[in-house]
């Protein structure tokens, strides 16, 4: 009997220290950065079962008793890498933790990203205790259709306690780096014909099985139906494109098939920044330590700003690396964007309600607000200079981190 | 049309005149907070600087003005020496073939373009010396070159060294671990790549016996053997080692390999140095290391750590940092000085780990590193705290010529990038070079 309780003592002690905690907890900052209204100072956040409860400045928020106080200079929603491959891709860069592209064949949007997650993948406890809470992740880029994205919180030791969103986007790719992984297509002209020759038999597909008479729709086809859910505007479709000609052959697409289209990595955008805008196109924009190479050899460091000045929507990504670092991290990149001309209230935008909106999660995460999913970050000082820290981070109301890096 | 050519001739003349007398003028640099890293900061300092030297650094009240001095008022900036790059890929060079792994007798001076436009990105970033290396793709992949990236026309006009056919112009690029395995004739092995690298150490202590029993006789003298001479000069401690390590025990092999046979090497991005500070430390070998934003992208480099800079400088360690471009961009090489601050490094050997301590691990600290009287008057004019993010290098100096300022859109188009800028062919990955 003494055994046991000792046994059970031990187990205690052991979930304790394991379990993630969440209980009630309010966070105090010096300055809390809602984005959403101006930014508090000397405020307070109240987290309640996961979710924030009450937001506003320290002298007319009463911390119940029972709370858990935490305290940081600054205090930021968690933050969201709009476009990354990380829990695909892993650290060792070895093929058996390369998830983020198959070349069997080019187009391929059958693929799913939940199929492939690693929850626990060591990249993104990485991200995570850099404050990255929400990561939208999946099939990258490389073919002309890789296949599907999705929305995670970083933390969860499954892939569905992490999700978000099992379906976020369709990834595709125009440009020479195809031509790289495949032998058709060899050519950015066969590309298009290609991409326009598959969704024209989507828009077939999806036209039949409209049909009202069940025995007259198609059977099943995992790409077609894909490709018809873009079509018919259920899923976005994330195009990859650096160069002023790829950006306008996406819009062109665009145009001849009406689905919703995301621009991702857009180095030249600044090229064709009318027509981006007229469009109405939102831009995951490449990240702004992108090195000078291949397609994106013309990035700025300036662009950012450019976007942030015309109004066009858009957010930062960490995007996705082959070798050394593994993965960019997406806090970093919006501090050189701030440093390069972007507000810094628009450079964190372009991490947290920004980003949400843009893959259309601005319901839970991007900002705090009653009612929204409690995530967020504690920093000891300007979360953008180098010499800061992340000194805490909570995801859903649990605080996943709180050791200073 | 004679006459106008030779008024066009004449003007060139003159502004060629005025151009050197505007050198040959002492410049006075007024007003800014100096680091001189070999000294503490000097809030409105002066630095004074004339035909490519330094002539005196100090607080305004202490150092006196040459008459006829060019005065900048540089108020509200900081003033650091000019950076020291111990390890770079940038201007196009390359280093040995797949024809072997032990490649001691190429050079890569032989191979850069000094017209390079990745030269930009080094102006840009505040740096005005550069190790250029060959890759680790092999156990010794060629000789490095010490350069600083002048507005030259050819490799010459960046040297260290006058003349390069007979003075050593740089180090000597080795490497373990995984980057230099592969199928024959590269080693499959830690073990056969510490053997292949003995076994050659070996012929070159051979060869240096014969050298020394010809006792300058040319007839005893051995035949000249272009891979046997480099690595004699490894031997008698004229050529530096800089070797590519990662993980803990390839970091002690790198050492032991430089006990046997009497050099001690410079250790390159040391990812694991954390787990052997002590023993670094104990063997007085200097380590250049790398700032990554996420660990991985290989095995060996699954567990660096931003910790390094700071536990190397705790167990006493020289330490600098280096950007290995293309895999960090020399443009922002001061970040990645100022990522080892936030993870514990102290501001000043951080900033010492970005100049003088660099020298040192290139064995220039005679003439660079530090601003002080006498030295090459290489140093960059800050906009601010030099471990800002919102810092930007607004002019970079080497010898007394600018060679970048950001107030001019010609250069600044370097720092931030855009259409045209850069021709975009940076170092390859499949080379292997981290």
């Amino acid at each position: 009997m003494r055994a046991f309780f000792r046994v059970g003592l031990l187990v205690w002690i052991a979930l304790l220290g394991f379990v993630p905690v969440r209980a009630q907890i309010a966070v105090r900052g010096e300055i809390v950065y809602t984005m959403a209204g101006s930014p508090i100072r000397n405020g307070v956040v109240l987290i309640r079962d996961g979710k924030i409860e009450r937001v506003g400045q320290a002298g007319s928020v009463r911390i119940p008793e029972g709370y858990r106080v935490l305290q940081a200079r600054v205090v930021t929603p968690g933050l969201i890498d709009a476009h990354s491959v990380v829990g695909l891709a892993g650290i060792y860069n070895v093929p058996h933790d390369q998830m983020q592209l198959e070349r069997s064949s080019p187009i391929q949007p059958e693929l799913r990203a939940i199929d492939a997650y690693n929850p626990q993948e060591a990249l993104v406890e990485w991200v995570r205790n850099l404050g990255i809470t929400t990561l939208h992740t999946g099939h990258g880029p490389g073919a002309l259709i890789s296949g599907q994205t999705m929305l995670v919180k970083t933390s969860g030791r499954t892939v569905e306690e992490a999700l978000v969103d099992s379906v976020a986007m369709v990834a595709a790719t125009l440009g020479r780096t195809v031509g790289q992984n495949f032998s058709s297509p060899g050519t950015r002209s066969k590309a298009v014909a290609m991409l326009r020759t598959e969704l024209l038999k989507a828009q077939e597909y999806a036209r039949k099985r409209r049909d009202p008479d069940p025995t007259k729709r198609p059977a099943r086809d995992l790409k077609l139906e894909v490709l018809a859910d873009v079509l018919e505007g259920k899923i976005p479709l994330l195009i990859t494109a650096q160069t002023a000609p790829d950006i306008l052959a996406a819009l062109r697409l665009q145009r001849e098939f009406g689905f919703r289209l995301v621009l991702d990595g857009a180095a030249e955008v600044y090229l064709v920044l009318e027509e981006v805008k007229q469009a109405g196109v939102p831009v995951i924009l490449h990240p702004t330590m992108a090195r000078t190479g291949g397609e994106m050899r013309n990035a700025s460091m300036e662009t950012a700003a450019l976007l942030h000045r015309a109004g066009v929507p858009f957010a930062l990504q960490s995007g996705y690396e082959s070798y050394v670092p593994k993965t960019r991290v997406v806090l970093f990149e919006a501090a050189i964007a701030a440093a390069n001309g972007l507000p810094f209230e628009a450079a964190l935008g372009a991490i947290t309600i920004q980003a949400a909106r843009i893959l259309g999660i601005d319901n839970r995460v991007g900002s705090l607000e009653p009612g929204k999913d409690a995530d967020l970050v504690l920093f000891d000082g300007d979360p953008f200079e180098y010499t800061t820290r992340v000194c805490g981070v909570i995801i859903n109301g649990r605080l996943v981190s709180e050791t200073c890096r | 049309m004679r006459c106008s050519r030779q008024v066009s001739v004449l003007l060139a003349l003159v502004l060629c005149a005025t151009g050197l007398r505007a050198q040959d003028r002492p410049h006075v640099f007024r007003g800014a907070t100096i680091y001189p890293v070999s000294g503490p900061p000097i809030e409105n300092g002066v630095l004074v600087i004339h035909q490519g030297k330094i002539v005196a650094v100090g607080p305004a009240n202490r150092v006196s003005i040459p008459r006829g001095a060019v005065e900048l008022d540089v108020r509200g900036k900081v003033i650091i020496p000019g950076l020291v790059d111990t390890h770079s890929h940038i201007g196009g060079g390359d280093g040995g073939d797949r024809s072997a792994t032990l490649h001691p007798e190429v050079r890569i001076l032989d191979a850069i373009d000094p017209q390079h436009d990745t030269f930009w990105k080094a102006r840009a970033g505040g740096i005005t010396t550069m190790n250029i290396m060959p890759g680790s793709g092999h156990l010794m992949s060629g000789q490095t070159v010490y350069v600083k990236p002048r507005m030259a026309r050819t490799i010459q006009e960046m040297l260290f060294c006058q003349d390069p056919l007979r003075e050593v112009c740089g180090g000597m690029k080795m490497a373990n671990g995984t980057n230099s395995l592969g199928n024959p004739p590269s080693p499959g092995t830690r073990a056969k790549s510490a053997a292949l690298v003995r076994q050659l150490f070996l012929k070159a202590v051979e060869y240096r016996e014969k050298i020394r029993q010809a006792q300058g006789d040319p007839a005893k003298m051995p035949a000249r053997d272009l891979q046997m001479e480099a690595l004699v000069e490894i031997l008698e401690g004229k050529r530096i080692v800089h070797f590519h390590t990662h993980r803990h025990d390839d970091i002690l092999t790198a050492i032991r390999l430089g006990q046997e046979f009497g050099f001690r090497p410079v250790l390159h991005h040391v990812s694991e140095a954390w787990k052997v500070a002590d023993e670094i430390a104990r063997a007085r070998v200097p380590c250049s290391i790398i700032v990554l934003d996420s660990p991985g992208g290989k095995h060996e480099a699954v567990d660096i750590r931003w910790e390094n800079g700071a536990a190397l400088e705790k167990a006493g360690v020289d330490v600098a940092f280096h950007t290995d471009d293309g895999i960090t961009d020399s443009r922002l090489f001061l970040r990645s000085a100022a990522l080892g601050v936030r993870a514990g490094m102290s501001r000043q050997k951080a900033l010492e780990a970005l100049t003088l301590a660099g020298a040192r691990m290139l064995g220039l600290e005679n003439r660079i590193g530090s601003l002080d009287p006498g030295k090459d008057a290489d140093f960059v004019v800050l906009s601010g705290d030099p471990f800002s993010v919102y810092t930007h290098v607004e002019q970079t100096w080497i010898d007394g010529r600018k060679v970048f300022d950001r107030a001019n859109p010609e250069h600044r188009k370097y720092a931030t990038g855009g259409y045209g800028v850069y021709r975009g062919d940076v170092y390859g990955h499949d080379e292997g070079e981290e």
